[in-house]
Parts: structure tokens; sequence; C-alpha cells
């Protein structure tokens, strides 16, 4: 079967995860990605962690396997003459050129998007950068923890007696990345059907502050009410129903609400069917207003919670209406038995690595697949790309390798 | 001068979509020029989206208040709700009921005129309202339909309900994200998934248009919200993957970072963010925090030792930052070229000079709702550059442009339909009952 993105060209002058996200989820679904990294060492993901067996190699950064999938990898030094004459050439044919670098790089080497319309007026070209290509925080510095924390959402998360907290990891710069993905194809269409190619000023910090989690709501509550709406604080529900985070026999789980009319089957689930229609939890006044009374509920639903696995929590309350999940490890996610029902994990195979399991398909399209082809090695595709595509000899490879270009 | 069209102009999208999710994936598309179509019922109120019809006085004086614009739902809540308005610009609303056969009649025929039918909702609604792929796929083969349940169409949690906050603890990342020295009760619910879910599904459908445009057939796309935000957690997948271990949480920290941190700074509540990822860097921060002889430390001389050591050097950035404004210190350092950021309030990030600057706030009258600054598309291009073109729909606003322009009924056939309640700006409930207190 096709891929939906067959016959898309893009050159990707990515680093790090948000460029490599948004490219790879073109690659994923069928555009072809050539990845153009910089001969010495290529792209820094590669020098990060998690590394297949703890051995920092190159070749076996989990999360470099991960972000560049069905990518394919040529080095070049774009700050030689003919390393900025071959990019020309690629973007001469390309549909879409990525780039994640700071906003004065492009410019210096004269690859900057005035330049690359002049040979390619199609093109769409993504920047992706801190703070954007304007503005007086142009050059400043960005970490996943100060993107996050200029967004305005993270003031907002964690406890009140506690500092702020970040998410984990660095999903704010894949967040980052997705969007760009969205970005750069709808561009993409649109130099397709109305013949106007551009370029995307895609700036992190402005993608943190109009975020779905929560930013937007958060701003646009602020703007109505003039208060804030996610503050520190523990979860609290406007009645005696449970809400937030509660230990159980072998973990955690959340409970994310659920309607108001629930306590019949609150009852139920905790195999109290006898509480339904007791007045004592019913009358508004105790079951919207009364502390006592809310301590009386989660001391039974204690009870129950100790005697039940996160698992059983989880299906029990789905089953009665609530919105429950069980806290998982990455083990428990492996074990998974919803995940493995679905195929989620594909087993991608690697000469460094061998076979490992990778998460799979964002999404599943019923004509055009995803597709589930390895990352490729440092400068794997050079004699594809410049022999076969640009016409370059064997020879030719050799003193460009000699002379740093390659 | 002739206008430049706008990247998705010409493309129709129905939009059934709820919550944040969804909503966010058509803010994507529509910011870029896509005409929006949102199915509204006057008999089935989305309470989830544009809340009760009715609201209770429990509800206002609670949290559910601030959602409507000085806590005042008005006689038209649903109007006024921001967690709607948040996410509805540029959708124009039609009210249907597709419960009746007259209904799925006129849904059909916009069935025929649309190329996107995005939803989000429990993975029984589509089901149970018969309105399937499979059954809009003989309607107009070239539809492109996605639909983005919390854990997908198939597998045993199909008809779990989720929010991003329990569909992420189920992948992995609830637990990754606690402090370290708590459990998971410290957290605060999160949802990034629907961040990265309404990306994707935006995403998606443009991959499937792009395939549209080649071949001229449509598809249907299945998205697990959860599955997606997976993707994000790489670093504790694909070390589970290679070397079956089981990451937990980091807190503040960073394993290629050190220091990093969220240090108290001078006023009510306020941090700011300090992250070092070099020598050269460290150097910096010692030298703007007055403590030069830090770099020759034993203990923070390079990044490894300065890994293990933070707990010790926590504190005496801590010092500096204390009686110091979370800008200034901001703008210090980063002019030293060491990597900061404010942890910015709510508030403040209104009044950030760098997004004036940049143009990122724009002012949107709503009839209902008044005037108030939003935040602007967070996709700048730069040919066609986005802007706010129209204000979040009223209940209904658009029945005549959908009903007349797009599916041909006549004045006639309209008022017909109005009389029989598929037309109209008030759910059916709210004429007919008065308000009255919630219980339970």
């Amino acid at each position: 079967m096709p891929h939906a993105l067959e016959g898309v060209s893009v050159i990707d002058l990515t680093h790090h995860i948000a460029g490599p996200y948004c490219t790879k989820l073109l690659a994923d679904y069928g555009a072809e990605v050539i990845k153009v990294e910089r001969p010495d060492g290529g792209d820094p993901a590669r020098r990060m962690g998690p590394f297949f067996h703890n051995d920092p190699h190159p070749e076996k950064s989990g999360l470099f396997l991960h972000l560049n999938t069905n990518k394919r990898s040529i080095t070049l030094n774009l700050k030689t003459a003919l390393g900025k004459g071959i990019l020309k050439d690629l973007a001469r044919e390309a549909d879409i050129l990525v780039e994640n670098f700071h906003p004065r790089v492009m410019p210096r080497l004269g690859l900057d998007y005035p330049a690359l319309e002049q040979i390619n007026p199609r093109l769409v070209m993504t920047s992706i950068s801190n703070f954007g290509h304007t503005g007086p925080y142009r050059d400043y510095k960005m970490s996943e923890i100060t993107a996050y924390a200029m967004g305005g959402v993270m003031h907002g998360t964690g406890m009140p007696d506690k500092e702020p907290i970040k998410l984990a990891l660095t999903v704010e710069q894949f967040y980052s990345g997705n969007v760009a993905a969205s970005a750069t194809l709808g561009a993409f269409i649109g130099a397709q059907v109305h013949g106007i190619g551009q370029q995307l000023d895609l700036a992190i910090m402005e993608m943190q502050t109009g975020n779905q989690d929560r930013g937007i709501a958060s701003l646009m509550t602020y703007q109505y009410s003039g208060e804030p709406s996610h503050q520190r604080r523990r979860e609290f529900s406007r009645s005696i129903l449970p809400t937030g985070v509660y230990p159980c026999a072998d973990g955690y789980v959340q409970f994310a609400g659920g309607p108001l009319s629930r306590w019949g089957r609150f009852c139920h689930m905790i195999d109290r069917p006898d509480l339904a229609n007791d007045a004592h939890f019913t009358t508004p006044e105790n079951f919207f207003a009364s502390p006592e009374v809310k301590q009386e509920v989660e001391t039974m639903l204690y009870a129950w919670l100790f005697q039940h696995t996160k698992q059983e929590v989880m299906e029990k309350g789905q089953e009665y209406g609530y919105l429950t999940g069980a806290i998982n490890t990455m083990e428990d996610v492996f074990n998974d038995s919803h995940l493995a029902a679905r195929e989620f994990f594909v087993e991608i195979d690697h000469p460094f690595t061998g076979p490992l399991q990778y998460p799979g398909a964002n999404f599943k399209m019923s004509e055009t697949p995803w597709r589930a082809g390895r990352a490729p090695l440092l400068g794997e595709h050079n004699r594809e790309v410049y022999c076969d595509r640009l016409g370059f000899s064997p020879e030719d490879l050799v003193r460009m390798r000699e002379q740093g270009v390659i | 001068m002739t206008t430049m069209k706008l990247p998705l102009e010409g493309i129709r999208v129905i939009d059934m979509t709820i919550v944040w999710a969804g909503p966010f994936a058509t803010v994507l598309l529509g910011d870029m020029g896509a005409e929006l179509i949102r199915v509204d019922s006057l008999q089935h109120p989305d309470v989830n989206t544009r809340g009760q019809p009715i609201v209770p006085p429990a509800q206002i004086s609670g949290g559910g208040g601030l959602q409507y614009p000085n806590r005042d739902p008005g006689p038209r809540p649903w109007n006024r709700n921001t967690q709607f308005n948040q996410t509805g610009r540029h959708k124009k609303s039609f009210t249907v009921d597709l419960q009746r056969p007259k209904g799925r009649e006129i849904f059909f025929r916009l069935v025929r005129q649309s190329d996107i039918f995005l939803e989000n909702n429990a993975a029984d609604v589509v089901e149970n309202l018969d309105i399937t792929y499979e059954v809009l796929s003989k309607v107009n083969p070239h539809l492109i339909m996605m639909s983005l349940p919390a854990f997908g169409g198939t597998g045993p949690y199909r008809h779990f309900k989720a929010v991003g906050a329990n569909m992420e603890a189920v992948v992995g990342h609830t637990w990754l994200r606690t402090y370290p020295d708590s459990d998971p009760t410290s957290t605060t619910p999160v949802f990034l998934a629907d961040a990265c879910g309404g990306a994707s599904a935006a995403f998606a459908v443009l991959a499937a248009l792009q395939y549209r445009i080649k071949t001229g057939r449509g598809q249907h796309i299945d998205m697990s919200q959860s599955e997606n935000v997976m993707h994000c957690l790489s670093q504790a997948v694909m070390d589970y993957s290679m070397n079956g271990r089981v990451q937990g949480t980091m807190g503040n920290r960073d394993p290629a970072r050190a220091p990093q941190g969220v240090y108290p700074c001078a006023g009510e509540d306020s941090w700011v963010t300090i992250s070092c990822g070099n020598d050269e860097e460290f150097r910096a921060l010692c030298a703007a925090i007055g403590q030069p002889s830090l770099v020759v430390d034993p203990r923070f001389a390079d990044s490894v030792s300065r890994y293990r050591n933070q707990d010790v050097l926590d504190p005496i950035i801590s010092g500096w930052t204390r009686d110091k404004v979370h800008y200034d210190i901001f703008h210090t350092l980063q002019k030293a070229e060491v990597t900061a950021g404010p942890v910015l309030k709510v508030s403040e990030v209104f009044h950030d000079p760098h997004l004036l600057d940049r143009g990122f706030w724009e002012t949107i009258s709503h009839p209902e709702a008044g005037t108030h600054v939003n935040p602007g598309p967070i996709i700048e291009l730069t040919k066609t550059p986005l802007h706010i073109r129209a204000a979040p729909p009223l209940l209904g606003q658009h029945n005549e442009y959908v009903y007349k322009e797009v599916l041909g009924y006549s004045d006639q056939e309209y008022q017909q339909l109005a009389a029989q309640d598929f037309i109209g700006d008030t759910y059916v409930v709210a004429r007919t009952q008065q308000a009255t207190p919630a219980s339970p």
C-alpha cells in the first residue's frame, strides 16, 4: 500500500528534538527526508541518552534512533562553498526544508529564505527557533525547563508549598515539533494548491503560550474573570466525589473527575450500594460543602482502594463512569494488554542494536500505512545522494571527505 | 494587488469536536484558512464544551464561574463559556438533530459538501449515531474522517473515557513527572495529550488530504490520543526497550544539564528557571552571581560533578536569586549567555515584551462575551500572515449560511426546519426549564 506523503521531498537541517520530531512525522508517513548532518559527529542527539546497553555510541542513542526513523542521512559542511552549493542543489528539487538553527545561522550561511526562494519559489521552509526570528529575545537561549517556564502554565504545575515543576523529560520540545509538523504540511498544501511557497517562523515560546495543555484555557479564563484558573494546589472537587491521585494496593491511580450525578455509581464502585440513597451523603449541603462528610467518604474509598490493584481500580472506575487511569511505569506500559491488542509497539531492526521495540504509529490511516524503517547511520546515504542523484563520482566523494565537506 | 490565499482556503471541515484535543486540531486548521463548520444540536447540548445550558448557582460560586465573563453566565451561557470560546475562533455553528431521520439527511448533505470530518467523542458516540466512516464514505467516498478517542477505536480500553490527565497516567507520563521527594499524589493534572493530540490530528488530516490531492481517495484515520502522546516520552520508552530500565521522576533536573532548577525570586510566589548545558555556561553563571571560585571547586569543576552535587549548588544559587526580580535575573543571565527564564504567571504573560513585540496577542470582540485579548495563531507564516479573522460563533449563528448557501435549502424549507427545532439559537431545555439548584 502507498504511504500518504509518498513523493514529498524534505531537506532536513534539524537537530536535537523539536525539529527531528517534526521531520520524523513526515518521514513515518511516507515523505522522503534527507537529513543533513554535520560531518563532525552529526546531530547532537546522537550524543544524548539513553544508550543501548548504556554504551554511549553515536549509533546507539535511543533518543536519536526513535526521532529519526525512516530518514536518510548525509553529512555536509554548510560552511564550505561546495557545501552551500550542494544544499542549494538539494533545495531546488525539494518541496519542504525544515531547520531549527539559531535565527542568525541560515542568513550567515547565505541560505536564508530569500536566497532559497530565488532557486525554488515553491519551497516551504519551516524554521523552528526558541523565540522566533524577530523580537527582543531573539538571540536568547532556551532549554526544556525555560521554555515551559515562560509559556505561563508551569507556574500552575505542582504543589502550593513547593516550587513549580516541569513535565517529564523533554515533552515540550516534542509538542513543539508536533505543531511544526502540522504547520509544515498546511503550508505545503497551500504551496501546491495556490502556488505560494513561504517561510514559517515558529517560535517555541509562542507555541508554549498558546498551548492547549491549560495554556489557552488559563489565558482566556484570566481575560474573562480576572482570576487565574490553574494554580498550584491539591486537586479539589466541588463535591465529596474523588478527584486526583490516590494510592491503592500496588501503586497509584488517577481520578480525573466524572459528572456530579455519579454518587450512586460511586457507591456501587466501592461495593457500598447500601449508601446510594443515604440522605447523609446526598443532601446538597453535605454533598457539596461538608469537609467532615468528605472525610467519611474518603475513609471508605481508601479502604476499598487498598484492596484493589491500580488496574482493577481503573477498570472498575471506568465501568461506573469515572475518568480513571492507572499510574503506570514504563514496565507496566510495555505489558499493557490494550497496547498489545492494538499492536502499538513495533519491532525495528538496526545494525548496531539489533531488533528493538519502538513506539509505533501516532495514528492509523485506513488507506496509507505508517512505516517502520530504522534511523540512518551517520552519512549512510552519502553515496546514494551525492553520486546517484547529484552526479558526483566516487573519487569526488573522497576529495570532499578530505576537504572536510562531507 | 491580489490578496494571497491562506494555505487551507477552500477546504471545508465538519467539526464535531469536544473539550480540548479535537477543538485544538480544528483551531490549527482554521488558523491556516480551512472553513470549519461546527455541528451543534438544540436537543443535545455539548455540555463538555459549551457548558450547562442552565448553570447551577453552586457552579458559578465555585471554580466553574471563572468560565464566564465577570462570573455571569448571562441568559445564554453557552455563548459566554470560555471552555468553548478559547478554541472557538473561525468556527461556524450550525444546528441539527442527528437523532431524527431528517437530521441525518441534512448532515449527509453537509458530508457531501465537505472534505474532512473530525471528531474526538467517546468511541461509542459515532456508532450510536450511526455516522461511522463505513456509513459516511458511502455518502461521500472522498471524505476524510478522523476520530481521536482517548484510547483509539480498537482494543480493550476503547470505551474508556479519559481526559489528558488519566490517559497520560496510563501511558507513563504521570509516573515520570512527580517531585523527587514525593509520590504521585503531589501531581497536578496536566493535559499534554490534548496539545499533542490536536497537533497530530491536524497533521493526520492534512497527510490524508495530500494523498487525496494525488489520488482522489478519502480514508479513515484512527488515533489513540494516549499512544500519540507516548512518543513524547521517548527517552523513558527507549530506555525500557533497550535496557529494561524503569525510569523514575527527575523533577526539575535534566541528566544533560546541571545545575538546573527553579529558584525563588523577590515578590509573591515568583520564580526563575536556570539551566546550564556546559562548562562555559556554568562559568558565566558563577561570574554573574559573584561566586567565580565555584568554577574551581572540585565539587562543581565538571559537568558530572555538578550533576552529582546539585543539592549543594542549589542553595548558593537561591541565595543570589531570592531578593531579585525574575525578569532582571533572566536578562542578566541571558546577556551573560546563560540559559534562564522567568516562571511567568498568566497575568505576566500578557505583558511580556517579546510577545508584545511579535504581535502575538489579538483583540476579539464577541457579541455576547465582550472584547478580550486572545493568544493569536501559534503558526507564523511570513507571506500569508495568520490572524484571528472571526470570533467564536454563537449557537446556530451560521444556520442561514450553512442551510441555504452550503446545503441549498430554500427559504421555505429553512422556515420549516426552524419550526421543527432543527434550526435555532437556544437549547430546547433552556426554553422549557427554569433554573434549579443542582442536586446529586
